[in-house]
């Protein structure tokens, strides 16, 4: 989905921040994205690349750190791994299941000049 | 694609739980040569992130500096939205998001819900569309106060847009604003707008397995209103599976059934509207006394 505005929504990030921290290139950003965040990787791989052209970052590496999905199951009072929203819970196959983990959309780290 | 060398290496799909490795190798004939990914070394140099103190040691890479953010991707929008939300708060206004693939009768409910029920309650509307301003006039036929965005090539509304279309618009304290979302049930799942709710709208027309096709927009809403249901006995659409799909990415999702043409079911979807608003309202330190 909307991965270009994702793009937009990490330089603004970026141009803010070297304005507040003092850097003139960004060399490499690194990226947290939840397996539950709805980010279709290549698409956001493509997006900053497009959308970093003549900018601060432009030619930036993209480093994507994955968290996998985390649910809390109401049955088992547990937490469990999912894939999808819509899994089943592996332990005991329901469905009660409260995301609370992997849908985060961060930046982590920039690595700057 | 490989970020490092440009590769086409695939790494899509939901499946993809794997970490893409950086063992590639950069000769000088890199762009010539067909290059595999098994992992191997070349002239002893390994790129090998994620070890050293600041999780680089690439060579070249001395005179820069690492910077830690930790911050959202979409803080920004986060921000304009949480603006938003203290203007609708403090003006008592319930913002509703109305999201729904396109076709699914999001304004002809919307029309006939001002028609109905804008002589009880104040109503404003910011429509958001890609182009034209069609849908605004057909709100503002009804008497309501409408504002048309356009989002030329975007694919959902912000909080940003949404901000300035408050500016223009300025709803009645104690009114309901009704935010209608380009028709998409993809991209306005994750953008705030500040609204206290989003309400999800799918016509029995689409197929009942909308809500795991389309799981984070059917999780992110509070309310899923099926729609055309007069049109049911022409279908063979499964309504008890359709729900049971919708509370599986979402465990509290609140169900109405209702059909904007025949009427059938509408006086439920009043009935939410009116008492989630006095809800809101209810101790609101200056319009609670009069309104809630």
């Amino acid at each position: 989905m909307h991965e270009i505005s994702l793009c937009e929504g990490i330089l603004l990030v970026l141009e803010e921040q070297a304005a507040s921290q003092g850097f003139q290139r960004v060399t490499k950003v690194w990226l947290e994205i939840g397996d539950l965040a709805g980010v279709e990787l290549e698409a956001l791989r493509f997006g900053f690349e497009v959308v970093t052209r003549n900018s601060l970052a432009d030619g930036a590496v993209l480093e994507i750190l994955g968290v996998q999905g985390e649910a809390w199951c109401m049955q088992c009072s547990a937490r469990v791994v999912v894939k999808q929203r819509f899994d089943r819970c592996p332990r005991c196959g329901g469905f009660q299941l409260q995301v609370v983990g992997g849908e985060q959309m961060r930046i982590k780290e920039l690595e700057v000049e | 694609m490989c970020t490092v060398c440009g590769c086409g290496e695939v790494e899509s799909g939901a499946d993809s739980d794997k970490e893409h490795e950086h063992f590639h190798h950069h000769s000088e004939q890199h762009a010539e040569v067909p290059h595999s990914h098994q992992p191997h070394h070349h002239r002893g140099h390994t790129h090998d992130y994620g070890q050293g103190p600041a999780r680089a040691h690439a060579p070249g890479l001395s005179q820069s500096r690492m910077v830690q953010i930790e911050q959202d991707i979409l803080s920004k929008n986060d921000r304009y939205a949480a603006a938003n939300r203290i203007y609708l708060a403090d003006h008592g206004i319930l913002a509703l998001n109305l999201v729904s693939s396109p076709g699914s009768g999001k304004t002809s409910l919307l029309t006939r819900t001002l028609e109905e029920l804008g002589g009880e309650l104040p109503c404003a509307v910011i429509e958001g569309d890609q182009q034209t301003s069609n849908d605004a006039e057909r709100i503002r036929a009804t008497g309501a106060k409408a504002v048309q965005i356009n989002t030329g090539k975007g694919c959902h509304l912000d909080g940003h847009m949404v901000g300035h279309a408050l500016q223009s618009l300025a709803p009645e304290d104690a009114s309901v604003l009704f935010i209608e979302n380009v028709g998409n049930l993809v991209c306005p799942a994750a953008f705030d707008l500040g609204e206290a709710h989003k309400v999800v709208i799918l016509s029995v027309t689409e197929g009942e397995d909308k809500p795991i096709k389309y799981p984070d927009m059917f999780h992110a809403a509070d309310l899923m209103i099926l729609n055309k249901v007069d049109l049911l006995p022409y279908l063979s659409f499964d309504t008890e599976q359709c729900i049971d799909y919708a509370r599986r990415v979402n465990p509290s999702i609140k169900v109405l059934q209702l059909s904007a043409v025949s009427g059938e079911g509408l006086e439920s979807w009043y009935q939410w509207i009116r008492l989630t608003r006095r809800l809101a309202l209810l101790g609101h330190p200056l319009l609670g006394a009069k309104y809630a």
